[in-house]
């Protein structure tokens, strides 16, 4: 439980949030969002609005079945919204594109393509002479080798490159995963529970190396997860949602621990466990999940 | 090896608490491998084996049995030699080597099962991956899939006016279903994720083809393909016999008017032999084109 001295910090760094939503890059207004079912209307989101400043590190955390994969998906621009508006550095977000890069739960590299390959279709797409980012000249072959190197190169994998994702273990396939959403170099990194299918350790260790990556990079991050060390460590800010159906955000949590921040080092520090009992007290208090047969 | 010496000179199941445990254990451990290696033996080797020779026992029986009328397997295998010790001659048109024949039975095939791909594959992915092509040609493919490929053959001769193309669009019509099917299947079952990528790297449509889809959809049709062969080859006897010509088909037809039975039990043989061969080869290339689901 928190003391009253930490709730009135929390009070102000909210009010901090809203101040400087001014310089908002993603910015979501209103949203609602609903799935066609056989059994009717399926409200999954309701009354969405969150901003996320340029080189923030977000975070969405809820129970599962609270819509934070959807959510994602739409800033993503998989789905649209059935109501409200997403923009992206103020321009609608009207379908996916480059600029927003996603690393998915399962990795999905293409099994048949060597890690390099995945890295390399990415890489060409966006620099190469289909290139997609509009006034920048197609890059050269080599260039583009280069970059695909150089991505591979960053989360440690320049050994693995011309191995098939069928030849390594899923933590390394989730790097090829991250490699490939870096190597387009987004403006959003979005991450859907990217460590969630990992174990403990590895998730640890692909912890610290994203933490070290976003930090050279200065990406703008979104992530989904459902692991709360994983959301404080990481995070400038913790949206936490509420339990579906008709899922709205219950509450924003700006992390104000200093960077870079180490695991062995948050885990004694007392304003560290302040927002770690917050988060938990909002998941398993106030939002306590109970199965549901919708 | 002290476990083996262990083993023969007991030769009896060893008892743990004589001597000692350690080695009694690894006797008892080479003795499963042992059970277990001669039970796979005996399944992979011998058990076949039975089988076979249950078949020529009852062959053997019914040649006792019809006195001359039916041929006996060791008249047979003496006909098979003479048959296959010349397999490549010609005199004329109506009598040929066996290797003349199953050589143009497999041309026919090709060609019949070649056109099939060629039409089959692209419009499985057609409608794999649009919807309108599915709603469009599903009632067709329902309607037409279950008709016996000969009812084909009368419009075949009718349209081309020969016995050869007829029985080439008998091939065609019978082998291109389960391409066209599973070519449709695999592509509807490209995983989602795959997709995904797709969408959010912005791929263009060929780069969809070529590098999702192709390689997504390959298992699937060369399943189909497999289908396709096995259904192809069943067909080209049936087609044979009665269009005529040089093939294995017409060749057992042929040898039925001689009333050379040997020669039509020789022919049963080698068709199903490179039916079987034509199977393994096609299984071989598909699993060498299979690759491991991502999720693990």
């Amino acid at each position: 439980m928190m003391s009253s001295n930490d709730a009135i910090q929390f009070q102000k760094e909210r009010i901090k949030v809203n101040e400087s939503s001014i310089t908002k890059y993603i910015d979501i207004q209103d949203v609602h969002q609903a799935f066609a079912t056989p059994k009717g209307e399926f409200l999954a989101l309701k009354d969405i609005n969150l901003s996320v400043q340029k080189g923030q590190f977000v975070t969405l955390i809820g129970h599962s079945g609270c819509g934070k994969s959807t959510l994602l998906n739409l800033i993503a621009g998989l789905t649209t919204p059935t109501q409200g508006s997403l923009l992206c550095a103020n321009k609608e977000i009207t379908g996916p594109g480059p600029e927003r890069a996603v690393v998915f739960q399962n990795h999905s590299l293409l099994p048949w393509l060597s890690c390099y390959e995945n890295v390399y279709l990415a890489v060409e797409r966006v620099f190469g002479p289909s290139g997609a980012v509009v006034g920048r000249a197609a890059e050269s072959k080599s260039s583009l080798k280069e970059r695909t190197l150089a991505a591979l190169e960053m989360v440690g994998l320049s050994h693995a490159a011309f191995k098939r994702p069928g030849e390594i273990s899923g933590g390394m396939k989730q790097r090829v995963g991250i490699a490939r959403a870096l190597s387009m170099e987004p403006q959003v990194l979005l991450l859907d529970e990217p460590f969630g299918a990992l174990d403990a350790l590895t998730r640890a260790k692909l912890q610290d190396e994203l933490l070290q990556i976003v930090a050279k990079t200065q990406s703008t991050v979104v992530m989904v997860t459902h692991d709360v060390d994983e959301a404080v460590l990481l995070s400038d800010v913790i949206v936490m949602m509420t339990n579906g159906p008709a899922a709205t955000i219950g509450e924003t949590l700006h992390v104000n621990l200093k960077r870079p921040r180490s695991r062995m080092d948050s885990a004694q520090d007392s304003s560290y466990l302040a927002y770690r009992s917050a988060v938990i007290d909002f998941l398993y208090n106030r939002q306590s999940h109970v199965e549901k047969n919708h | 090896m002290v476990s083996a010496t262990f083993h023969s000179t007991s030769n009896t199941k060893p008892e743990i608490s004589s001597g000692d445990p350690q080695a009694a254990r690894l006797a008892m451990n080479t003795l499963r491998l042992k059970r277990a290696r001669q039970q796979a033996f005996f399944l992979n080797w011998v058990t076949p084996v039975i089988g076979f020779g249950l078949l020529i026992l009852i062959w053997y029986g019914v040649a006792l049995k019809s006195a001359g009328a039916f041929p006996s397997p060791i008249e047979t295998f003496k006909q098979a030699l003479d048959i296959f010790s010349d397999p490549f001659y010609s005199h004329g048109p109506n009598d040929q080597g066996i290797g003349w024949n199953i050589y143009s039975s497999l041309k026919r095939v090709a060609l019949g099962f070649g056109l099939a791909a060629l039409v089959g594959i692209p419009a499985g992915f057609l409608i794999g991956r649009f919807q309108w092509a599915s709603h469009m040609f599903n009632p067709l493919i329902s309607l037409l899939r279950p008709v016996s490929p000969l009812a084909w053959l009368p419009i075949g001769l009718l349209v081309f006016k020969g016995a050869n193309p007829a029985a080439i669009w008998t091939i065609f019509i019978c082998s291109i279903w389960p391409m066209i099917i599973n070519t449709a299947v695999g592509v509807q079952r490209v995983p989602s994720d795959y997709m995904n990528v797709a969408r959010v790297l912005n791929l263009s449509e060929w780069k969809i083809m070529t590098k999702i889809l192709f390689p997504a959809v390959l298992p699937y049709m060369l399943t189909g393909v497999r289908l396709s062969v096995g259904t192809a080859w069943l067909v080209i006897v049936a087609a044979e016999m009665l269009t005529g010509g040089v093939g294995i088909g017409f060749w057992v037809w042929d040898e039925w008017n001689n009333l050379n039975v040997k020669n039509i039990i020789v022919a049963i043989f080698v068709i199903g032999l490179v039916g079987l061969v034509l199977e393994a080869l096609l299984i071989r290339l598909a699993s060498a084109f299979t690759f491991d689901d991502v999720k693990q």
